[in-house]
């Protein structure tokens, strides 16, 4: 029987960049499978739910848990994780706040039922037949799962030990947390105080930007296809949105170095639990006049401010979700904040 | 009436499950794939701006966010109509071929490889990318860890991030190659062609010499006549950017050969009550429901239809391997006649991981690949727009319609694992038909052949239904009419 500590990797509803992820840290997963012994990792590994519901609570040392929570098996599994691990980790962005997956809560899932099998163009259905939970065939019952109205982040079902954003989180961050994992674990080191945000930064994303800033004065906002920005200057200077003083520093400011701006993908800025309030307050302080009809119209050049200031952050976001008509009967009963 | 439940089914991308029933004779009377999930992107990005969906559609999928990225930037260019400068096509093609080296070697190895490097009815504890690592040495090991390394370097010069890269827009790309990239590039290219050599090696060391898995791969219970689909450039040749989308038949005859633009003439989807994944099919034949055979509408799109609706490989040493492909399934090396065996699609698979490195290396060398002209400012009002590439797992199909400001209004995805859903499913029904028999013991290797019929298609149901909800084990229960459990078995 292996004393090694026990890690477990798991995905609820993600899109597997996440995993994708932690491979990248390259020939550093070997030294992750020298350390730990891998009890749960579906993506790569065939260990069973099965296995992990026989454990002991408590048993498994650190669990990475990527992915949004939209249906009871995502729930299942976080309420199960979370038992059995010491430590519960909400790896990336999905897990942290909803990440895009939860821009579907902008929406209802009505809406996204009626578009996907009757009314999108390439979709042959003239009676309108909608997938069901259960459907009689000759042979027997088939069944489907019922998925939730709303998209919600891990720690709206579960409690949550530590937080570690990105979309994904970025390769030296993740060999960053684990390094100083393996060293807590083999030296008896006093853990972080619970709630801590591992691998990212304590400023804003503006902070690791390569770019200059000047004092901020903007006349009118233009987006990214319009215009060749200048490659030095900051991206918000020039007019174009960029979620960077509204967001955590971490990546090392990967997009704005390439010429795109930020969209927010590292979370809240520290000491900010809102994440588009912020991003509301920083350009209330750049737009340049005082005559309300004006501040109108230069706002009105930002087309989707709620799909751009939450792109990453939906699920914790203060306004909550979009109505769900009634008539339409779906319902709020599953979970969610 | 018997039900064997296979759920959820595993190493692939995504989610999945088999309801598999027998009758009074322990012989398999239905058999049906079902996809659980659904996330509906088609439905949220409504409202979004156009030009970020190259970066909010490659969340479909961390895995090939590469193809929604760049399928998603050419639907902009449609959208806005811009013609893109030749060295910002070029760069994006570069880019995008370094991922599919990277993409077809996650899934010949971690995926689909263990299967035949461990053999199909290895214990499960050993049959996956570790225990691969162990038999054939850890220096193989860093060998692919190295390779995809490789890739994904190309990917972040050129995209800025290795997953979820964001620098196409509608008009090009936002980040050029200055000379010094192109150098590292080609090294890295360099590496990438040394590995696809020793990839052919490894596949002809595991599989083609040894006479029980060509055996498998030929046996009836793993093949199925549809018709293929694959994008191909002028000369016929397989394209993974760009070209004209061509069908051909069971027997190798041409159906249609299409603009991406005119997808809907084309393909249309059905909608089954069981399943959140619909069944696109051929207009031309129309829905014929789950058959094979010349007048089907059931078609594939993969790397196995890719090579069979090509005349050959635009590179020279994939050109070759295309001919003895061919040659060694069909006896016809010029590809005239097609491939129907599915477990041959990981052989496919390896002839593309080819040409994609070759090609890295041709744009890599291209003399225009550092010209700093990389952007066309759109000038026109957006409409509507469509955009197309060859995903790793299919022809991968954006269609979008914006107000006059670039806003979504309507968003229309069919993704490249969705185009085999019908055959997928077929080819799973066949396999449980052919292995599983009244006085079979249906053991955990034999749920893994039947496993094997769609593991071929590397079937992404991330993308399928926009969704990745996580995997579970197998667990196979055998209950009469009544729903008792008659007998349970696990795979462990």
């Amino acid at each position: 029987m292996s004393t090694k500590p026990k890690l477990a990797l798991y995905w609820a509803a993600s899109c597997g960049g996440c995993e994708i992820a932690v491979l990248d840290i390259k020939e550093k997963i070997l030294d992750v499978d020298a350390f730990f012994d891998i009890v749960f990792w579906p993506v790569a590994v065939d260990f069973k739910v099965k296995d992990v519901e026989a454990m002991a609570d408590g048993e498994i040392d650190l669990c990475l848990f990527n992915g949004a929570v939209r249906t009871s098996d995502n729930k299942y599994m976080a309420e199960l994780l979370r038992r059995k691990s010491k430590i519960l980790v909400a790896f990336g962005s999905c897990a942290c706040e909803g990440c895009i997956p939860a821009l579907s809560n902008t929406t209802t899932k009505k809406a996204t039922m009626d578009w996907a099998f009757a009314d999108s163009p390439s979709t042959v259905n003239p009676d309108r037949i909608m997938p069901q939970t259960r459907t009689e065939t000759p042979v027997g019952v088939l069944e489907l799962p019922e998925f939730w109205e709303t998209v919600c982040s891990l720690d709206q079902v579960t409690d949550v030990d530590y937080f570690v954003p990105g979309c994904p989180p970025q390769a030296h961050q993740i060999w960053a947390v684990l390094e100083t994992v393996i060293d807590i674990m083999e030296n008896n080191k006093p853990l972080p105080p619970k709630g801590t945000i591992l691998g990212a930064g304590e400023k804003t994303c503006c902070d690791e930007c390569p770019r200059t800033r000047e004092e901020k004065t903007i006349k009118g906002f233009v987006r990214i296809h319009e215009v060749i920005p200048d490659p030095d200057k900051c991206l918000l200077d020039q007019g174009i949105v960029c979620m960077g003083p509204a967001t955590r520093s971490g990546c090392g400011g990967l997009c704005v170095s390439v010429g795109v701006p930020c969209r927010g993908c590292y979370g809240p800025a520290p000491n900010s639990k809102d994440q588009g309030t912020k991003m509301i307050s920083a350009l209330a302080s750049v737009i340049d006049s005082d005559d309300p009809e004006e501040i109108d119209r230069i706002l009105d050049g930002i087309v989707d401010p709620v799909g751009t200031f939450y792109r990453f952050s939906m699920a914790h976001a203060t306004l909550g979700r979009v109505a769900v008509d009634a008539a339409s009967g779906s319902s709020e009963s599953e979970g969610g904040s | 009436m018997r039900k064997i439940e296979i759920d959820p089914i595993t190493r692939l991308e995504g989610h999945g499950k088999i309801d598999i029933f027998l009758d009074d004779n322990g012989e398999v009377a239905d058999c049906f794939f079902i996809v659980p999930e659904l996330r509906g992107f088609e439905a949220f990005c409504v409202g979004r701006p156009v030009e970020d969906m190259p970066r909010i559609t490659s969340r479909i999928c961390g895995v090939c966010s590469e193809a929604h990225h760049i399928a998603a930037a050419k639907a902009c260019d449609d959208i806005y109509h811009v013609e893109i400068p030749p060295t910002a096509r070029k760069l994006r093609e570069l880019m995008y071929n370094a991922f599919f080296v990277g993409d077809h070697t996650t899934h010949f190895y971690i995926l689909g490889g263990p299967d035949f490097v461990m053999g199909p009815e290895a214990p499960p504890a050993e049959r996956n990318i570790l225990g691969m690592i162990h038999k054939l040495g850890v220096d193989t090991g860093k060998v692919v860890i190295g390779a995809r390394a490789a890739a994904h370097a190309i990917v972040k010069i050129l995209g800025g991030k290795t997953i979820h890269m964001v620098t196409s827009i509608p008009g090009g790309v936002t980040k050029g190659l200055t000379e010094e990239e192109r150098l590292e590039v080609v090294e890295h290219a360099k590496q990438l062609l040394e590995f696809s050599k020793f990839t052919l090696q490894i596949l002809d060391d595991v599989v083609l010499t040894n006479q029980e898995y060509l055996d498998l791969i030929l046996s009836d219970t793993y093949t199925h006549r549809f018709h293929s689909m694959g994008t191909v450039d002028e000369n016929g040749h397989v394209n993974f950017y760009d070209g004209l989308v061509r069908v051909v038949d069971t027997e190798g005859a041409e159906i249609v050969k299409y603009h991406p633009r005119d997808y809907l003439d084309h393909v249309a989807e059905h909608v089954e009550p069981w399943s959140y994944l619909k069944f696109p099919f051929l207009k031309a034949k129309g829905w014929t429901g789950f058959t094979d055979g010349v007048d089907s509408g059931v078609y594939r799109a993969s790397p196995l239809s890719r090579l069979n609706a090509a005349t050959g490989m635009a590179t020279p040493l994939a050109q070759e391997q295309y001919e003895r492909y061919f040659k060694t399934l069909t006896g016809d090396p010029t590809g005239n006649t097609p491939v129907h065996q599915t477990l041959a699609t990981h052989w496919a698979r390896v002839v593309e991981l080819v040409y994609a490195a070759e090609r890295t290396m041709e744009l890599a060398l291209d003399e225009e690949i550092t010209n700093p002209d990389i952007r066309t400012i759109p000038t026109e009002t957006p409409t509507e727009g469509i955009g197309s590439v060859e995903a790793p797992r299919g022809t991968l199909t954006h269609h979008y319609v914006t107000d006059e400001r670039g806003v979504l209004q309507k968003v229309n995805l069919i993704v490249g694992t969705t185009n085999n859903h019908a055959s997928i499913s077929m080819s799973i029904k066949k396999a449980a038909q052919g292995l599983i028999h009244k006085g079979v013991d249906v053991t955990e290797g034999v749920l893994n052949k039947i496993e094997m019929a769609f593991r071929a298609y590397d079937p992404c149901f991330a993308c399928a239904t926009h969704s990745l909800p996580g995997q579970m084990p197998i667990v196979v229960r055998i209950r009469d009419v009544d729903g008792t459990v008659l007998s349970e078995t696990t795979r462990d």
